[in-house]
């Protein structure tokens, strides 16, 4: 008699995002309310009713009906298609800014910490200069400085003086990550190996700093956007009739939210969402990935 | 009945509204009059500006021969002219100075001062703009028999000649000035007027004190004022509304003046009248493919005028359907007439299907290209988003590019754009000022389309030669059918002037034109 041997049970996988979910709620539902921004965003041709950008005086400052389920602005324009559009603006914007900033801080940070001496006292100081400017400062600077640079439709110019605030941030905390990679003995054997700094760098220091340079991304996602948001409202960011979340707080909404106050709440609130969803995502992230909170 | 209802409810409105400031009341001296710039100019020139932006700031200082009586609009008065004498056959003014006028400097003034000034209107040296260069251009020589007689010597008639020489533009410089620097007024300050300059703080303000050598016994009656920058609107209603400022003289939107009187009740006062000013669409005609007629006429029939301006009245300054003469003016074209032209048709549809035709015709049938305007909220940015919204119904794409007023003026000035929201800033209804802008840009710089036309400057100048008023008419009727079928340029909507004041400013009278009336010379305090 053979008695079989009892199956042995298939180890569990466990599913990363379910994972994610369980441990940090709040994280996943802002990832779920970054998903739809971005569904709206991609596809607003197709998701908005109405065409964002036409004009019906007919309409003129029509409280939220059936028709248009947010009212319409000062123009007869419909208000949901222009957030529908403007989550597109401030999603290429956000990220664009927030991508192009965190990845020259991590290099930045990552070279200062590899060569370390005389080169990272300067690239510290230089980066003291720029951390001693808020973010939305900086930016109007450089904005103020270089105009405005549309390429495609989208204003280069804006993308960088909100990226150029993020540099510093983004390089201080990454080096500080990096600063424990160079003792580690493979970057030492890399070294001994006769590789080149550039090689050790990307391919041995920079993907072990990863874990920051994400966490950071998605935190100024949030930040880029509000800053985007803020620059349209100050009539330094995009430009009317340009369907832009804080290009709808600002014109003639000052002048009519008495009369309809739908024309600064629903941009508000979008703006809210979208910066709460980020940040809180951000850290979500930052926890999950936080060896310590694992314990 | 309802009509005369109407006219009485009108002049009752009036006598309770603007007469509040005209019942006549000692003025008091002294106090200072904080009011809102809403653009900060580029430069103090008077010469070489279209905007109120340089006005409101340089008016203060400077004096003109002389200035229109605005209890009396259009009548003109002498400002720096004692008095003075035309010709009959309008060949020769001469005018006698008033005695005892100094420059700020100490300097006296001169005939020699009134003659270098018009030198340099109607001939600008090199490196110096005059705009006001076709207007004086009838100005054969200028002769200064003694320190206190000026006398203009006609090469051509110029029918409204004495309301040019009241223009606020033609602020007096000093002769030694000019000799040492032709340039100088652009950055430094040196007039007769009834206020000395202080300071100007860039990007916050500009301020002016009582000028004790002022020639007008018992003016100004202020001590001193500040005009401070409010390039946002809400910024400048807001202090309008805190008292920070006390008045905003260029004019506000409706919505504006509804949030103000709901928030401020009888503390202040809003004067309304239609505006001698418009907004105008520019083509750069020096620019592909806007060389082409048929493209600048696609885009001018593409405007849905007479909708956009029931829908733009509500929420902007823009308000009347009008040709190159302000409508309801002696010399405006009738509705009926105006119909007929390229951009004011009724039927819309009809036109766009036009206006697609033609620029198939021309090979530009999805245009691309990019609209400079200024980035004053009201009323460029309504009058924007409203033109890319037309342009867009026949398949035309837009870049909007909005920049301060330096920027603006640099970039058309040297004609680096494509098409323009430009304006026609006048200061009275004559038709030799209302189309001397439309001249080509060899006679007229501020002509922005860039476009040069024999044809249209003999128009122009065989109706300033013509003193029927009829054949004068037809001349300008003439003028404009030309101008809008070579679609350099045409007005999209003439304004409405809603001049807010708090109570306490006296002294201010309301105009048609914000360019007028801005010494400041008689404002003063009820406090």
């Amino acid at each position: 008699m053979t008695i079989a041997a009892p199956a042995e049970a298939a180890p569990r996988v466990p599913n990363a995002a379910m994972e994610f979910a369980r441990r940090q709620p709040l994280g996943a539902i802002s990832f779920v309310i970054i998903c739809v921004m971005m569904t709206a965003g991609i596809f607003c041709e197709w998701v908005a009713p109405y065409d964002p950008l036409a004009i019906d005086f007919v309409q003129l400052l029509g409280a939220p009906s059936l028709e248009h389920w947010c009212g319409t602005d000062a123009y007869g324009r419909d208000i949901c298609s222009r957030l529908i559009y403007g989550a597109r603006t401030a999603l290429v914007i956000g990220f664009t800014s927030s991508f192009v900033g965190s990845t020259l801080g991590a290099i930045l940070g990552v070279a200062s910490a590899y060569f370390g001496g005389r080169i990272d006292n300067w690239i510290q100081r230089v980066v003291d200069i720029l951390l001693a400017f808020p973010i939305i400062v900086l930016a109007l600077v450089v904005v103020a400085a270089f105009g405005r640079f549309a390429v495609a439709g989208i204003d280069v110019n804006l993308i960088l003086a909100i990226a150029i605030p993020i540099v510093p941030r983004v390089a201080r905390v990454v080096r500080a990550a990096a600063l424990s990679v160079r003792v580690m003995p493979y970057v030492d054997a890399a070294r001994a190996a006769g590789y080149s700094h550039t090689r050790i760098i990307f391919r041995h220091m920079a993907p072990n700093v990863v874990a920051p340079y994400l966490i950071m991304l998605t935190a100024f996602i949030a930040q880029a956007i509000l800053a985007e948001a803020s620059l349209s409202f100050l009539g330094l960011g995009v430009q009317e009739p340009t369907a832009a979340w804080g290009l709808m707080l600002s014109g003639n909404a000052a002048d009519f939210y008495r009369q309809a106050p739908w024309m600064i709440l629903f941009p508000g609130v979008a703006i809210s969402l979208a910066v709460f969803a980020f940040n809180l995502f951000g850290d979500s992230l930052r926890d999950y990935l936080d060896p310590r909170f694992k314990v | 009945m309802r009509s005369t209802w109407m006219a009485l409810t009108l002049l009752g409105s009036a006598l309770a509204f603007g007469a509040g400031g005209a019942v006549a009341q000692t003025p008091k001296k002294g106090g200072t009059l904080n009011f809102a710039i809403s653009a900060e100019t580029a430069h103090y020139d008077c010469h070489a500006s279209d905007t109120y932006a340089t006005l409101h700031f340089s008016s203060p200082f400077y004096s003109t021969l002389l200035r229109f009586n605005l209890a009396k609009f259009p009548e003109v008065e002498g400002d720096l002219a004692k008095s003075w004498t035309v010709a009959p056959d309008l060949m020769s003014y001469t005018f006698k100075l008033q005695e005892g006028v100094k420059f700020h400097d100490g300097t006296a003034l001169t005939s020699e001062d009134v003659k270098a000034t018009y030198d340099r209107l109607r001939n600008p040296p090199q490196g110096v703009v005059s705009t006001r260069k076709a207007t004086f251009a009838d100005i054969g020589t200028i002769e200064t028999p003694d320190p206190l007689t000026v006398v203009f010597k006609m090469k051509a008639v110029n029918a409204a000649m004495l309301e040019h020489f009241a223009s606020p533009w033609n602020c007096i410089y000093a002769a030694k000035d000019l000799a040492a620097n032709p340039a100088i007024p652009r950055t430094k300050i040196n007039g007769t007027g009834p206020f000395t300059f202080v300071e100007h703080v860039k990007g916050s303000h500009v301020s002016g004190k009582r000028n004790t050598g002022y020639f007008k016994k018992g003016l100004p009656y202020l001590d001193d004022y500040k005009g401070i920058f409010t390039l946002q609107a809400a910024a400048m209603l807001n202090a309008l509304q805190g008292g920070q400022v006390l008045a905003e003289f260029r004019g506000i939107s409706p919505a504006e003046r509804d949030r103000l009187v709901a928030a401020m009740g009888d503390k202040i006062r809003i004067e309304e009248q239609s505006w001698t000013l418009n907004l105008l669409i520019a083509f750069n005609t020096e620019k592909k493919p806007f060389d082409d007629v048929r493209v600048r006429k696609a885009l001018l029939m593409a405007i849905d005028r007479w909708g956009g301006s029931q829908g733009l009245s509500k929420i902007s300054t823009l308000r009347s359907v009008g040709g190159v003469i302000r409508p309801g003016s002696p010399f405006a074209t009738p509705e009926a007439e105006l119909v007929k032209l390229p951009g004011f048709s009724k039927d819309i549809k009809k036109s766009r299907e036009e206006a697609k035709r033609l620029l198939k015709e021309a090979g530009v049938p999805d245009l691309k290209f990019t609209l400079w305007n200024r980035n004053l909220a009201m009323p460029y940015t309504p009058a924007g988003v409203f033109l890319i919204d037309q342009w867009r119904q026949i398949g035309v794409t837009v870049e909007h590019k909005q920049s301060d007023t330096g920027t603006y003026l640099a970039t058309m000035n040297a004609g680096n754009h494509e098409v323009a929201i430009d304006f026609s800033n006048l200061f009275m209804d004559d038709s030799s000022l209302g189309l001397a802008k439309y001249l080509s840009v060899t006679r007229a710089p501020e002509n922005r389309s860039r476009s040069k036309d024999a044809e249209l400057d003999k128009l122009y100048d065989d109706h300033m030669r013509e003193r029927d008023p009829a054949k004068r008419k037809a001349l300008i009727r003439a003028f404009e059918k030309r101008l809008f079928e070579q679609a350099y340029q045409q007005p999209l909507l003439w304004w409405h002037r809603i001049v807010p004041t708090h109570k306490v400013v006296m002294g201010w009278e309301m105009s048609p034109s914000h360019n007028l009336g801005q010494d400041l010379a008689e404002v003063w305090l009820n406090q």
